[in-house]
Order: structure tokens, then sequence, then C-alpha cells
């Protein structure tokens, strides 16, 4: 049998940790993500099928052909991720700080996840119907104009993805709310911060990481998702996840569609990087000991 | 409630709590405490376990609303006054220190509220940082310093401002022994560096005697008893200060005579005691009382040996004689069946002389160092 010394022992420990981890992502995500890479420099047509020749202009045209969804993409994701914040952050506070029933209201947030995604989705395609009662009350009481519609709007489609993704941000944020000390908040107000400036001192730094891994949560699949704008826009609410979709799966055009989600993850990659430098990672990871 | 809240005069105490009562729903954490804090003082709040001493100390700094009663600090009523507007600074037991700042930031962000002058921040922080030793420790975070350091930063951090007064909440709790000594003296040597009164809270009553100058014991949220620590436990005027600072061997009995200068108190089982009259609180006027001495105020006599002139003598038998070094502890069985503890100094050394168990002795006293007190935990003004 093979002898190792304690010392080798221990420094293998963390590869052996690392291990299934580690398969499943070269499984599951490096090949596939290869293969795709191979695909994505292809040309041809589903009939005589695809030949690779390193069609680096397949990237180009793509970027060029959808450029306006790219946007799209990038824009919505944006305004539905502030959206969630802006909805969670009071939420999240009061079931950390001042519920007495913080099960029940958690179990009411991950609630609509006991149905399926699509479903929800399409609930809301009545509920914003033309004649639902939402558009009625809206025009009755004159926010809409008598021929002003919800559905197959931008409004519905990012109403749509700020609902679909709420939880994903209430909930770390609920988590990062929940670990502050309230001591320090009274520390705070002892050393003559007022409840406002003990919020933005105290409070505020030690919820960033909840902040951070909300938006990443939500951002992140908003930006390549496409049931939102299918169900409750129309094809001028396109996002790159539909033209993605329609390529794999209507069309058939793999090369085009798998240089569009490479584009997609590269920018979102690029995107994250500069958010964690805004926020700063290294105060992240001191404020979450 | 009575009109008549006076607030103290300026030069008066810095803190006065008037029959101040806190409930929580059904619980009485504190009921009808009533004290002044003398500026300057170091000033220690004693009692057991759930007594009222947190509750009484967060009324002062303002992080809860007496449901009863006046708080005064320097002469002013801030009863309602919230935390930020009153001129005291806590050093909570958990130290809370924020952990997203420096040692730098955490001892600055008092003075960065009410808008001191950078440079001036950066001095006071330098020299409260000397005070507390903890010079070249500006950047380093909370998590990476040991409990005794984040306790001298919570410290700093409290005493940079400049306080009135300074509120300590058991602030040596977690710490051990040897370091818990260390610091209780830097303590008092930093309250007499900074001259502003103290009132540290605490459940051990050697830190108390100590440190401060002044000891209030709690029982049930309301004060015992206050005074120096010598005047406690000479002459206690309950049976829960007599107790709960230190031992005290007591016994029941009736007082017979009060008139002249000893009194005379009859034990339950017959014998006479002498108790100074002056002990006599006119406030117990009638209740039932005991009387009490400290182990180390009795001598042991050989039972045959006739007891000294004018002493208070009790009979009994030795139970148990250990040998502490310096000492030598006894528990003597009386005759009217108490348990008393007894402590000799080993000065003839090597426990040669000792009594050993067994033996009928008589415990003798002076009777200048009995204590009477009120039977039972009870307030003697209540
Ligand atoms: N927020 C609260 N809600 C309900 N009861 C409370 C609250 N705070 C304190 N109490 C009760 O009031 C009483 C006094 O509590 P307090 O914390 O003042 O005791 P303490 O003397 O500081 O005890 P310890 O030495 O254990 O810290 C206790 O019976 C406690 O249970
Ligand atoms: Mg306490």
């Amino acid at each position: 049998m093979l002898r190792l010394s304690l010392r080798t022992r221990r420094s293998l420990f963390p590869y052996l940790l690392l291990g299934p981890g580690l398969l499943w992502l070269i499984v599951f995500y490096l090949i596939p993500i290869l293969s795709q890479g191979y695909v994505s420099l292809q040309t041809g047509n589903i009939e005589q099928g695809y030949t690779f020749n390193w069609a680096f202009h397949v990237y180009s045209d793509a970027l060029s052909e959808y450029g306006a969804q790219f946007a799209r993409s990038f824009g919505y994701a944006a305004v539905a991720t502030v959206l969630c914040l802006i909805i969670s952050f009071p939420l999240a506070y009061y079931i950390a700080f001042k519920s007495r029933h913080k099960n029940i209201l958690l179990l009411l947030i991950v609630l609509p996840f006991f149905t399926n995604y699509l479903v929800r989705t399409i609930a809301w395609q009545t509920i914003l119907a033309d004649d639902g009662w939402v558009v009625h009350f809206l025009q009755n009481v004159g926010l809409l104009s008598h021929d002003g519609r919800l559905l197959a709007t931008r409004t519905a489609v990012i109403a749509g993805i700020t609902y679909n993704f709420l939880p994903f941000m209430a909930l770390p944020l609920y988590v990062s709310l929940e670990k502050i000390d309230r001591r320090l908040i009274e520390a705070a107000t002892d050393l003559y911060a007022s409840r406002a400036t003990a919020f933005r001192k105290v409070t505020l730094p030690l919820a960033l990481p909840g902040i951070f891994a909300g938006s990443l949560l939500t951002f992140i699949p908003a930006v390549g998702d496409f049931i939102n704008a299918q169900f409750l826009g129309t094809s001028r609410q396109y996002m790159i996840g539909n033209v993605i979709q329609s390529k794999f799966l209507v069309i058939a055009d793999y090369p085009t569609a798998a240089a569009l989600s490479f584009v997609l993850m590269f920018v979102i990659l690029a995107a994250v990087l500069l958010y964690a430098r805004a926020l700063g990672t290294r105060n992240l990871q001191d404020a979450a000991i | 409630m009575d009109s008549d809240v006076t607030a103290p005069p300026a030069d008066g105490p810095d803190i006065r709590l008037d029959r101040v009562v806190k409930r929580f729903g059904e619980t009485v954490a504190v009921d009808g405490l009533t004290v002044d804090i003398e500026r300057g003082a170091f000033y220690a709040l004693l009692g057991p376990s759930g007594c009222g001493k947190t509750t009484t100390l967060r009324m002062i700094g303002g992080f809860e609303d007496p449901t009863e009663g006046t708080v005064f600090l320097g002469g002013r009523n801030v009863t309602d006054l919230p935390p930020y507007k009153r001129d005291v600074n806590t050093v909570f037991q958990s130290y809370a220190l924020f952990p997203h700042l420096d040692v730098q930031h955490n001892v600055a962000f008092g003075l960065e509220r009410r808008k001191v002058g950078k440079n001036d921040v950066k001095k006071r922080v330098a020299e409260v940082l000397e005070m507390t030793q903890l010079t070249g420790y500006e950047k380093r975070k909370p998590a990476q310093m040991s409990g005794g350091q984040q306790q001298r930063v919570a410290l700093a951090r409290a005493l940079v401002n400049r306080p009135k007064a300074l509120l300590l909440d058991e602030p040596l709790g977690a710490l051990d022994l040897r370091l818990r000594k260390q610091l209780q003296i830097e303590l008092k040597r930093i309250q007499k560096e900074v001259g502003i009164t103290f009132v540290h809270v605490t459940h051990d009553q050697e830190e108390a005697m100590t440190m401060a100058d002044r000891i209030a014991v709690m029982n049930e949220g309301h004060i015992e008893q206050a005074g120096s620590a010598t005047e406690l436990y000479e002459t206690p005027a309950t049976e829960f200060v007599a107790s709960f600072l230190g031992d005290c061997n007591l016994i029941d009995g009736d007082l017979r005579s009060r008139d002249g200068v000893v009194a005379d108190f009859r034990t339950h089982d017959g014998a006479h005691l002498r108790v100074p009259s002056e002990r006599i609180d006119p406030a117990l006027n009638g209740s039932p009382v005991r009387v009490g001495v400290r182990p180390e105020k009795l001598t042991l006599l050989p039972a045959d040996v006739p007891a000294p002139d004018g002493a208070n003598v009790l009979r009994g038998r030795i139970e148990i004689a250990s040998f502490l070094g310096t000492a030598i502890q006894y528990v003597v069985h009386t005759a009217g069946g108490e348990e008393f503890t007894a402590i000799e100094q080993n000065r003839l050394g090597g426990g040669v002389h000792s009594l050993g168990p067994g033996r009928d002795v008589l415990l003798a006293w002076d009777p200048a160092h009995s204590i009477l007190v009120a039977k039972g935990g009870t307030h003697a003004g209540a």
C-alpha cells in the first residue's frame, strides 16, 4: 500500500473535497462549452449539415444582427434587478428586524416556486389581459388611455421578470440582514448616530454581501430569460434569450445560437466583474465574517 | 406618580435615577430604583443574574424607556431623549464592535458623527489608542483581534468621545481570570486618568470590591444598599447584602433591649449576644432580625477554656477543619443547630495547634463585629 506522509495527505485533502464538484463541472460544463465553442465556428445549414471551418464571422454577424436584442436584454434585466432591490429591501428588512412571523413570511416569498415558472408567467397573461380587471381599473382611474394596454408592452415584460426573480433578491437580502447583530445598531446610536445614520453606516454596509448576491442571482438569469418576453411581450420586446431559443429549437441555426450564447456569457462575466469591483469584494468578504 | 421630581443641582450627582420602574409585560425588571451617582465616581452595580442591572444601565444609556420614574444626567432630565442625544457612552458586554470597520474607524465613529475636524479626530484617536495600549493596531479588523484587545477597542471607542459618564455592562465577563484581573487594574487606572464617571455592572463581588469606590447591591429590581466596599462588608443593612458580599454566619433570635450602648439579642436557643446599639437601623423596628458575624472575626477556643470577658460566645462542635495554607477553615455545628464557618490565620504553622473535627469548642467574637440585619432578602426601608 502506498504510504503517504501526513503532510502529503494534508495537502491532497482539499483536492479530494473538490473532486466531485470538479468532475461535475468538467462533465456538465466544460465539455458542453467546448463543444458549443466548436459548433459556433461552423458554417452550413440544417439540410446539408454544418462543417467546422474557423468561421469567426459567425460572431460578428450575430452581433451586428442582434445588437438590439442584446441591449434590450441588459436594459430589461438591469431595470428589473433595481426594481427587485427596491421592493425586496424593505420587505427583507421588515422580516429580519420587525416581524414576529418570520417563517410564515419567508414561506410566502418562496410559495410561488411551488407553481411552475411557465404557468406563473401565463397566469400574468390573464392578469394583464386587455379585458382583465387590472387594465379596466387603470383605464377607469385614468392611468391608462382607453385603448391603452399592458400586455405585449415593455412594462409587462419587465414586470414579469421582476415578479419572477424577486425571491432571488429577497432571500439573500434577508439572510444578510438577519445576521446583523442588533447591538451593533445600538452601539451606533450610542455613538451619536441617528437612526438614519446608523442605517447608512452600519446596516447598509453589513447588508452589502446580500445586495451583491441578490443582484447577481437576479440579473444573470434575467439577462438570459426568454419566457417573460415570449408570453408578456411581442417580437418588439424580444430579448437575446428569445433569439437563441428560436435559433436552436426553431430554425436550427446552431452556429449562430452557440455564438450568441458565448457573447452573452462573456458580456455577463464582464458586467459581474465590473460590479464586484465597484462594490469592493474585499470589503464584502470582510463584512461577511 | 408624585410631582415632586427634583432635578439635582448642576454641581450635584452626575447621574440620578428617581423611582425608576421598568416592566416587560408581566416581568418587573426594575422596581422603584433610586440612586445618585457622584461625578467622577467608579460606581459598581452588583447583583445576581436577573436582578435588573443591565436594564438599569440601558435606561441610563437610553436604550430602554422607563415605565415610570425619571433619569437625570448632569442635572438634566433625559428620560425622553434617544441614546444619540445623551452624553454617555456604553461599553457593551459583547463589545459590539463594527465588523466592517478597522480599529481606527471603530474608534473614530463617535467623533465623526459629531463632526469633529479630521485632524482632531486623528489626534484624539491616537491618544486614546495609546492609553488603551492599542497603538499599532489601527488597521486591524475586530475579527483579527483577541478578546482582550477587542475589549480595549470597545473601551477606546467610548472613551474617545469624552462623555460625561461611561456605562460598562460586564465588560470583562467574557475574559479568562488572568486577563480579567489585568484589565481590572487597567480600567481602574484609565478611570483615574480621565476622571469621568464609570458605572460598572457586574455580578462578581470581588471585581466590584477591587475596582469601585461605591457599590450598589441590587436584588429583584431595587438597590438593597449602596456604600463603599468596607461599609457594605462590615455593616450590611440586609441579610441579602450580608450574604452576597462574602460569607456571613447568621443566627435567628429577638432583640430584647435596645437601650444603652449595647443591645441584648437572645438567640432562638436561648444564648445571649451583644450588638452595638448604633448598628440597629430604626427601620428594623419590630421586624424579625438575625445576628451575623463574618468567619474571620471568629475565634475558636477549646470548650473548657473560660470565655474572654465581654465577648459574644456560642457553643459548638467542629465538623470539618480544612487546611488552606494561609488559613485554616472550620465548619462548626452550633448548639442551636446552625453551621458556622470560622477562618483562623495560620500563624503558628503546620496545623500543629489546630483543633480537629469532633472537638467541642467555643465560638467567640467581639460584640463590635456583630452584624444585625432584617431577616430575609427584603429591602430594609420597604
Ligand atoms: N427585553 C426584555 N423582555 C422581557 N424581559 C426582559 C427583557 N430584558 C430583561 N428582561 C427581564 O428583566 C429582568 C432583569 O433583566 P436584566 O437583563 O436587567 O438582568 P441582569 O441583572 O443584567 O442579569 P445578568 O447578570 O444575568 O445579565 C430579567 O428577569 C429578564 O428576564
Ligand atoms: Mg446583564
